[in-house]
């Protein structure tokens, strides 16, 4: 097993006629994920040059396919839109690979996400890979193994070194996720620690913090009161300087909130190991399941 | 991003939030104009974007407009935590202050919406407030464009614990709830808002920061920036696509993933160096971006040593090779550089930089402590 997806799960693609989304459509493909169409409005009827249907609207492409889950790769100014329909064409698992979307968009549509009683993944995250199965977003599949363990990350790139430090040694994932860098993202660490621990065929968790917000804090309280499996941790930012965006627009210490040292901390106090480089933290993972 | 006291309080104008009557002025001359049109008391305050105006001297309360303008000489001649001040606000200061509150609306990532957040304890830094009496401190949420009516109006009534204030205080409330979602603000606060002996609620000062993931929908908000506010080098990032940050260490860091890019930084921390930058070079394929980065990371004279760390997924790492290669060509690289490749591609990259200057390493770790060698040698 794995969760949220595997190579039955039915994907639409949003976008699916731009460079990002055509070219990220053909290396889903190649993985193995089962892409059953696109939505692109205006381009309905259409057929792409891996031979899926285009529609014009998410309900359409629902109707025509049963797609359960879509991933969105348009624009910042239309992608808060793209989150809204998928969800209200029935949509259950939606993954916004999309950077930039303003953040009073994304409060409204956390909402709603949450009102259809739908999971959203991202934005401005890698999306979803369960190793040897299929994967919906942008990572490379290459470097990822089957396996046992768990990955929740806040970044991206950052997230294939750690996934290529767990393979090397020879640990495998059952799934990786990638939450995403903005301040409201669809799904924490929280949502997301219990499909694990639920999973049979998940053994441990590793999750990759950054500085900005509480979700570390919160996430190292949940643990400790709901998490049996273990869970190991990295945190980086240690270096950044008060109110500067590292990048991603949820990487910010403002004042004293939101420092890796009080996420780390917090991990320390709950019982979770907190790595210091990502070697140490393979190694960690590796010398707990053997 | 940021923007003056004197344009906030122009948005909280157009929001229905009381301001005192003021000016903006950038010379002594003008200063003096202001104060003579004003008469009595005027503040004169400094417009820089950085907190702590006040302890620095760049606000000064005075009587008359010789006074003014004396005060004004002083603060447009001064730099604020290295910010040379070139503007200060003329306000009005007539009426006494009978009591000060905080007031402020954020986006909040917990709670996935807006947070308000009152305090009777105005006039002083909120954070330390939040600290030390958070029972002074009265929060609450909406999660929706709806204005919370009955929560609002419920800390209106407790805030100067008077009830001729509570109309006003709401007004206030509404307007930056408005300001906030019209205009794709992250944070709208009045501090203090003042009760006068005139029984008067005026935003005696107020800060504005926006959303930069909005500012595309928002050219008037996008036009109050001020270029002069802003690190030359963040701004030269931007237009060239790079995500930036200036440190005061020597290492040069060019790296992929903003995630990675902070890493790196910690590790060369962890192992006694210090980072000179962030800089996350994206996934581009295109040569120029590391072109640009390079000479970005040359621009510093602090920096000894350049490490670049890729880690290819999507982005191949012999298409950064081959930007490092037009770098060598274009521009002159004068100190040593330290590279490690790894993932897509990376057999190919190490081959193009054979015959480069460059030192490669083979582990992030290696790579880092390459790195913090080279820049103690070059000491």
């Amino acid at each position: 097993m794995s969760i949220l997806l595997d190579k039955s799960t039915k994907v639409l693609v949003q976008g699916i006629t731009g460079r990002d989304g055509a070219f990220h459509t053909r290396q889903m493909l190649d993985y193995g994920t089962q892409i059953v169409g696109g939505v692109t409005p205006g381009k309905g009827g259409q057929l792409t040059d891996d031979g899926l249907p285009v529609f014009n609207s998410v309900q359409e492409a629902v109707g025509e396919t049963g797609a359960t889950a879509s991933v969105i790769y348009v624009p910042a100014r239309f992608a808060a839109a793209a989150v809204s329909e998928a969800v209200e064409a029935g949509i259950g698992l939606v993954v916004c690979i999309t950077e930039g979307i303003p953040v009073l968009d994304m409060v409204t549509v956390y909402h709603q996400v949450a009102a259809q009683g739908a999971r959203l993944i991202g934005p401005n995250c890698p999306g979803i890979i369960s190793p040897g199965k299929a994967k919906i977003g942008i990572m490379p599949g290459a470097i990822h193994e089957p396996g046992r363990v768990g990955v929740i990350s806040r970044s991206g790139t950052l997230t294939y070194e750690i996934v290529h430090a767990l393979t090397t040694r020879g640990i495998g994932q059952s799934t990786c996720i990638g939450i995403g860098g903005d301040p409201i993202v669809g799904s924490s660490f929280r949502d997301l620690l219990p499909l694990f621990e639920d999973d049979d065929e998940t053994d441990a968790v590793v999750l990759v913090g950054e500085i900005g917000g509480d979700e570390e804090e919160r996430t190292a309280a949940f643990i400790q009161d709901h998490i049996r499996k273990p869970v190991f941790a990295y945190v980086v930012g240690q270096t950044a300087p008060e109110g500067k965006r590292m990048g991603h627009a949820g990487a910010i210490v403002s004042g004293n909130a939101g420092t890796a040292e009080s996420k780390i901390k917090a991990f320390g106090a709950a019982g979770v190991p907190v790595a210091g480089t990502i070697d140490e933290l393979a190694d960690t993972v590796r010398a707990k399941l053997e | 991003m940021k923007i003056h006291e004197y344009q906030a309080k122009e948005l909280f104008g157009e929001y229905g939030i009381a301001v005192p009557p003021h000016r903006v002025a950038t010379t002594p001359d003008e200063v003096q104009a202001a104060a003579a049109a004003f008469g009595g008391t005027v503040a004169v305050k400094a417009q820089v974007h950085v907190g702590g105006r006040g302890k620095a001297g760049g606000i000064k309360v005075v009587t008359g407009a010789e006074a003014a303008r004396t005060a004004g000489e002083a603060i447009l001649g001064m730099s604020i935590k290295d910010i040379p001040v070139k503007k200060v606000l003329v306000v009005e200061s007539h009426a006494e202050i009978v009591r000060e509150a905080y007031l402020g609306v954020i986006l909040d990532r917990s709670v996935k919406g807006v947070t308000f957040i009152c305090s009777a304890a105005g006039g002083v830094d909120i954070e330390e407030v939040a600290a030390n009496t958070p029972e002074k401190i009265i929060r609450f949420h909406a999660t929706s464009r709806d204005f919370p009516e009955a929560e609002a109006r419920m800390a209106a009534s407790q805030l100067f614990g008077d009830e001729q204030t509570v109309e006003p205080v709401l007004n206030a409330m509404r307007g930056l709830f408005n300001l906030l979602w019209e205009k794709d603000a992250s944070l709208a606060e009045i501090n203090p808002l003042v009760q006068n002996d005139r029984g008067e609620v005026v935003a005696l000062d107020g800060k504005v920061n926006f959303d930069d993931n909005a500012l595309y929908r928002q050219p008037e908000v996008a036009a109050l920036r001020d270029l002069d506010e802003e690190d030359v080098n963040e701004l030269e990032a931007k237009e060239k696509g790079l995500s930036f940050v200036q440190l005061d260490g020597d290492i040069g860091c060019m790296v992929n993933g903003a995630g990675l890019a902070m890493a790196t930084m910690d590790m060369i921390q962890l192992f006694g160096g210090a980072p000179a930058n962030f800089l996350d070079v994206g996934g581009s394929s295109n040569p120029d971006k590391v072109v640009h980065a390079f000479q970005l990371l040359l621009q510093n004279p602090r920096v000894k040593a350049i490490l670049i760390n890729i880690f290819g997924g999507i982005t191949r790492c012999d298409d950064i090779a081959h930007g490092i290669l037009e770098s060598y060509k274009r521009i002159e690289i004068n100190r040593p550089v330290v590279i490690r490749l790894s993932g897509t591609n990376a057999e190919e990259g190490r081959q193009l930089l054979t015959d480069t200057p460059l030192l490669t390493a083979d582990t992030f770790e290696a790579a880092v402590k390459q790195a913090i060698t080279c820049a103690k040698e070059a000491k």
